[in-house]
């Protein structure tokens, strides 16, 4: 069963765009509701508005903040199970003397995670979303408050796992990474098209499991980037460190960028490094 | 996608509305859902009306208007119709498509009284 326009088609084309009143008024919008004279007069409001507009604002104040201070910001998705804070660990471990690294996790319950990352030294914040099931930009603010990440910073975004809720939620990040172990199938970027379409980078992580699975690490870098062209993949193992190099290089490029952003804008710079992390 | 946090964002956002406009009750919400948002017009109808409960929403009609998807393709070098994310270009197959339209997901207006 479909929902669609019916007779209420009428009282939409009655206040379609032709005119720029700010609201355009009208009584009685057809047989299907018609109004007693002397009855309530009802009228159309235009309101034009994305339902997520509430979430941009404050993901637009959150990547204001980390432009101004320089911050490369990273929101990490991935299913439950890919490995994500175990990469988390293994990445911060190897970056921490190389700059500040911050991390924000975020989890439906417990803190265990961010018990894990704070376990390396690194300072790390859990947000527990209770029913929720992905962060928020407005939660990522508060965060930023308390966690207060330092100038031209890492700061990594763990995302509650889950391939479809944090797809749509902007938290003011420079891009989604979409991680994806390879105990997973390969079809997984067309089963949830709408995350491998919001990344800008995807990690085939586990890949020291390839030799005992029947995963074809081509096949799915293809499927992602039918749903998305533009996306570039990193096959690696986090637990063997095997492909973290390539990882941790394309970090390093992020994080001259960010930093040129914050301080200098010296937008020539920043367009050959952006040149050098492109496939 | 979490259609009862969506249809909480739906409601806040017409409730809010409404009291600006000063009115009584809304009658009808009218959204626009892109066919390649990813959200599903259904599953936001069957939370509507508990989320609303309590508004100026309440009782309010929902009027989901979904929007046909269109892509560019980068091969043919024009507007392409398609139906979801992931599948090839209608006209040569391919998959170097950017989508343009039916991504969106908006209240476009009210009606209220």
């Amino acid at each position: 069963m479909r929902f669609h326009v019916h007779a209420d088609g009428t009282a939409h084309s009655h206040s379609g765009g032709a005119h720029h009143h700010r609201h355009d008024i009208h009584y009685g919008l057809g047989p299907a509701h018609a109004h007693a004279p002397g009855m309530s007069q009802a009228r159309m409001v235009k309101v034009e508005q994305d339902i997520l507009a509430k979430n941009d604002a404050y993901a637009a104040a959150n990547r204001d903040y980390f432009r101004a201070h320089g911050i490369f910001a990273l929101n990490l998705v991935s299913s439950p199970g890919s490995g994500k804070t175990t990469l988390l660990v293994r990445t911060v471990m190897a970056l921490q003397e190389r700059y500040p690294v911050c991390v924000i996790e975020g989890d439906q319950q417990t803190s265990l995670d961010a018990d894990r990352i704070r376990a390396t030294g690194v300072p790390a914040l859990q947000i527990n979303t209770g029913r929720g099931c992905h962060l928020d930009a407005h939660m990522v603010g508060h965060a930023l408050e308390q966690l207060r990440p330092r100038d031209n910073s890492l700061l990594l975004i763990e995302n509650v796992g889950n391939l479809v809720c944090p797809a749509s939620f902007d938290l003011g990040e420079a891009h989604k990474v979409a991680i994806l172990s390879v105990t997973e199938g390969e079809d997984k970027p067309l089963k949830y098209p709408d995350m491998f379409a919001a990344a800008d980078l995807m990690l085939l992580n586990k890949s020291d499991l390839l030799p005992h699975l029947d995963f074809d690490v081509a096949l799915a870098i293809e499927y992602a980037r039918r749903v998305n062209p533009r996306i570039r993949a990193i096959v690696l193992s986090a637990r063997t460190g095997e492909g973290m190099d390539e990882w941790l290089d394309w970090l390093d490029v992020q994080m001259d960028i960010a930093a040129l952003r914050g301080a200098e804008r010296d937008e020539l710079r920043i367009g050959e490094l952006e040149a050098e992390v492109r496939d | 996608m979490n259609e009862m946090l969506l249809a909480e964002g739906v409601v806040d956002l017409v409730d809010h509305r409404a009291r600006r406009e000063g009115c009584q009750r809304v009658k009808t919400v009218r959204l626009e859902i892109g066919k390649l948002s990813g959200v599903e017009p259904e599953a936001i109808r069957f939370c509507f009306d508990e989320v609303a409960s309590g508004t100026l929403a309440e009782g309010a009609a929902l009027d989901i208007v979904e929007q046909d998807g269109q892509a560019w393709c980068f091969d043919c070098g024009q507007l392409v119709p398609l139906a979801a994310r992931g599948d090839p270009c209608p006209e040569c197959g391919g998959f170097r498509l950017r989508m343009d339209e039916g991504v969106a997901m908006r209240v476009r207006e009210l009606e209220i009284e």
